[in-house]
């Protein structure tokens, strides 16, 4: 049993990134073309897309601010900003019963506190002792709260009074894909009315270099679009992004009178081992299911891993050889659970100011004016694939947009 | 007898053709079962770590399974399999071959002290301990294994591989009702007609010496460690925190058309879920009690039942005091004064707060409970709150007649899920 199909309107975007914050900034990027807040040095050998820094207090609370790390900040001010633009913000009724899937990773450590375990380590030992000692004496009671996946959630909930429901995935690009596919089959399925879906992830951090590192993902000594990441040293440049939409089934946001950017089509997922030739039927699999054909711009999120983008874009280029690609981590990095969000917002704005973008990369050539039906894809650079169709909204949701 | 296919609201009705569980009582539905009903605690002095300098010295850690090399993750993921492995056979599915999505409730993970520990020797100490080492060790030689051990989707990925799962699998954290959380995503992608079947499972395999020193800081967990059998006393006027503790939950769930046409034993009937989330404070809940009223409510809504059908509350029941205290306000907003007299009880008294996997070992236990008949009781109520007067069935087990549980699981970030189970 299956109930008639709800349409799934992206009624709010809120992005936080290199690029700075909002439509405007974005929209100006993804014009500009050109690689947004590259920093070689302050992590180098590795290479991050730092966050331009917002107002936050125009989002966050001083005191909600101090109970957060970075990735918290980041994702609940872009949770702010999609809210706002969907024109639910302080609409504490509407927030009260609406959904939320949040896609975490963990938080920031405290580095000097485990620097200084570490040191002491060596002259005594990393003993059960000195842990005991250092982590009990050492540790702000509250970091844990900072640290746990939920708690982006928790925040938005307590910063934005977001309530009706409030689940955190977990699980690197994958997370994000999943928490977009099933907000969006709550809604279509009539589960759900209106739901907040994204994330926030924090580039700037040892820890989280040290992780990507130990595969042998990060990219190394200098910033390069992603199709031209082929060397040993390269692989995923980090991104500081936030990035969440807020859907909404068209009949409730024509009864609130609500703007509509675009529609999302049902998300397409894939899993399976990469074995150099499994992934590529899958991938293939996955863009078609999603509706490639039926698209007139690629938004790629693609990670630059090198062997798996290459695959990707080979895919893409067999699937859809006349249209134009464009791979955003080039501009912004790779923000991880936040990839997929990110590429279906930079979609939807697109869609709805008829964007020229230009191509990131010599091997984008095709231009692309004022694509209306967008394919977004997000290839973990490890595991996990889905893909989605962001398209304009027909002659009649025309009537609801501004 | 037939039994219909879908509920009041036309949705497809939810059966549990399998369960699993582990924890520190033991592996399997009867090792746990029989000294759950017992009366029996799995509480213990921690082993695993050197405890000498720690407020709290107990938890419900899972000691008995093998691991090549402890880690937390190695531990969830064995935890996992283990309650899976049971839950598949039960409902007599093909190894390999389960027909929907994985929804896993898994603790958040992170590089050990151990790991960092080794990184730090594993080149020459000119560089100042810290980070920077710690990466410059990453570059040299082969540590792929580490990573993949690492990655937050690693524990469902291994578990859609060995069971055969559909779709992207789903790894999800709502703290402390994680558990009830996967198995809410299941009972919703069922009834979207998106699948015939879904894998919901709990896992937490994560008592490091870390993670205990977290809940200890945030004042969560009792620091009664003299005998550690009597430190878990839910609704007891001398609670005083959680006892920490590890294991796992799994169900098979499926729609009643798709297990009746398999010929599958119905064990129970999942009917009904309820969320609310809370946005009053990052570990306390709000006063008033409203985000837990709404869920509880929701859930025997979204069930098709009155509140008074409901014969038997499977309590969240952490042994906070504050978490006791608000759940019985709380339920005694929907309950009336009724709920005087519905028995209400809390197995972590017995396996301690299995945090991500307790709302999935207690759906587990609620199934048992429906099919058997008996109340597992709340043990060490030696001392009753006066202001929870609640009949806790208290240290022995009870026969009873229970057609409808309610389930409650809430947690930090304001997370509140309710669940309800019924007898086929």
């Amino acid at each position: 049993m299956s109930e008639a199909k709800n349409e799934v309107w992206i009624t709010g975007i809120g992005i936080l990134s290199a690029a700075g914050e909002g439509k405007d900034a974005h929209l100006a990027a993804l014009s500009a073309a050109k690689p947004l807040g590259v920093d070689v040095d302050t992590f180098a050998p590795f290479v991050v897309h730092k966050l331009a820094e917002p107002e936050w207090a125009t989002q966050i609370s001083r005191r909600d601010m101090r109970q957060m790390e970075p990735w918290q900040q980041i994702g609940t001010y872009a949770a702010g900003l999609a809210l706002e633009d969907a024109g639910v913000k302080d609409n504490e009724d509407l927030c009260g019963t609406m959904d939320m899937i949040v896609a975490a990773g963990g938080g920031e450590r405290d580095e000097d506190v485990d620097t200084a375990i570490m040191a002491e380590a060596r002259s005594t030992g990393g003993t059960d002792a000195l842990l005991a000692n250092k982590l009990s004496n050492d540790l702000r009671p509250t970091l844990f709260l900072a640290q746990l996946s939920n708690l982006l959630a928790g925040n938005i909930s307590i910063v934005h009074k977001v309530t009706g429901s409030s689940r955190t995935f977990m699980g690197e690009e994958g997370a994000g894909i999943s928490a977009l596919q099933t907000a969006a089959a709550r809604i279509a399925s009539g589960q759900s009315q209106i739901a907040l879906a994204g994330g926030g992830y924090n580039a700037e951090r040892n820890d989280m270099l040290l992780f990507f590192s130990l595969g042998g993902f990060a990219q190394q000594d200098k910033a390069k679009p992603v199709g031209e990441r082929t060397d040993d040293t390269d692989g995923l440049a980090l991104g500081s992004i936030g990035a969440f939409l807020v859907l909404e089934s068209a009949d409730h946001a024509k009864a609130r009178g609500a703007k509509a950017y675009a529609k999302l089509s049902p998300v397409s997922v894939g899993y399976g081992a990469r074995d150099g030739t499994k992934e590529t039927k899958r991938i293939a699999d996955v863009v078609t299911k999603a509706g490639i054909a039926d698209a007139d711009l690629i938004l790629s999120g693609a990670s630059g891993v090198p062997s798996i983008t290459a695959v990707e874009n080979t895919v893409l280029a067999q699937s859809a050889p006349n249209t134009p690609r464009r791979s955003f981590g080039t501009l912004f990095g790779h923000g991880v659970e936040t990839q997929f969000p990110l590429g279906v917002a930079l979609a939807a704005l697109a869609i709805k100011d008829a964007a020229n973008i230009p191509p990131f990369e010599t091997a984008e050539s095709t231009a692309s004016n004022g694509a209306s039906s967008v394919l977004v894809t997000t290839v973990g650079h490890n595991r996990a694939e889905g893909a989605a169709l962001v398209s304009a909204l027909d002659a009649n949701g025309s009537g609801a947009t501004a | 007898m037939t039994m219909a296919t879908h509920d009041h609201l036309g949705r497809p009705l939810i059966a549990i053709t399998g369960v699993g569980v582990v924890s520190s009582l033991g592996r399997g539905k009867k090792a746990n079962w029989d000294k759950l009903t017992a009366g029996q605690s799995g509480i213990h002095r921690i082993e695993r770590f050197l405890t000498d300098d720690l407020k709290t010295t107990v938890a419900g850690t899972v000691d008995f399974m093998e691991l090549e090399r402890h880690s937390a993750p190695a531990l969830s993921y064995a935890l996992a399999e283990a309650a899976s492995d049971e839950a598949t056979e039960q409902a007599g599915l093909d190894a390999g071959e389960f027909p929907g999505p994985l929804f896993l409730a898994s603790p958040p993970v992170e590089i050990e002290w151990q790991h960092r520990f080794e990184l730090d020797k594993a080149i020459d100490h000119q560089g100042d301990p810290g980070y920077a080492t710690l990466i410059e060790a990453s570059r040299k030689g082969d540590h792929k294994n580490l990573y993949e051990l690492l990655q937050f989707g690693r524990t469902a990925d291994l578990l859609s591989d060995r069971y055969g799962t559909s779709g992207l699998p789903i790894s999800l954290s709502t703290a402390c009702a994680s558990g009830a959380t996967a198995v809410q995503l299941g009972v919703e992608a069922i009834r979207r007609g998106e699948t015939e079947a879904a894998l919901c499972v709990g896992t937490d395999g994560s008592v490091t010496m870390e993670a205990l020193i977290r809940f200890s800081l945030l004042s969560a967990l009792t620091t009664q460690n003299e005998d550690p059998t009597k430190a878990a006393k839910p609704f007891s006027k001398d609670r005083d925190g959680f006892v920490m503790a590890e294991g796992a939950g799994s169900l098979v769930l499926e729609s009643v058309a798709h297990a009746q046409a398999r010929g599958a034993k119905i064990l129970a009937i999942l009917r009904g879920a309820g969320e609310k989330a809370d946005h009053f404070h990052r570990t306390r809940s709000s006063p008033d009690g409203s985000p837990v009223i709404a869920a509880v409510s929701r859930a025997i809504e979204d069930a098709g039942i009155n509140v008074d059908d409901s014969s038997y509350v499977n309590a969240h029941g952490t042994s906070t005091p504050e978490n006791d205290r608000m759940e019985y306000n709380s339920l005694h907003s929907v309950f009336g004064d009724r709920i005087h007299e519905v028995p209400i009880s809390s197995n972590k008294s017995m396996i301690g707060h299995t945090l991500t996997a307790a709302g999935a070992i207690e759906a587990v236990f609620s199934v048992l409970t429906l099919q058997h008949g008996v109340i597992p009781p709340t043990i060490n109520y030696n001392t009753p709150d006066p202001d929870i007067p609640l009949d806790v069935v208290p240290h022995i087990a009870r026969e009873a007649k229970v057609d409808h549980i309610l389930s409650n699981s809430f947690g930090f970030g304001g997370q509140n899920a309710c669940l309800v189970f019924s007898k086929p």
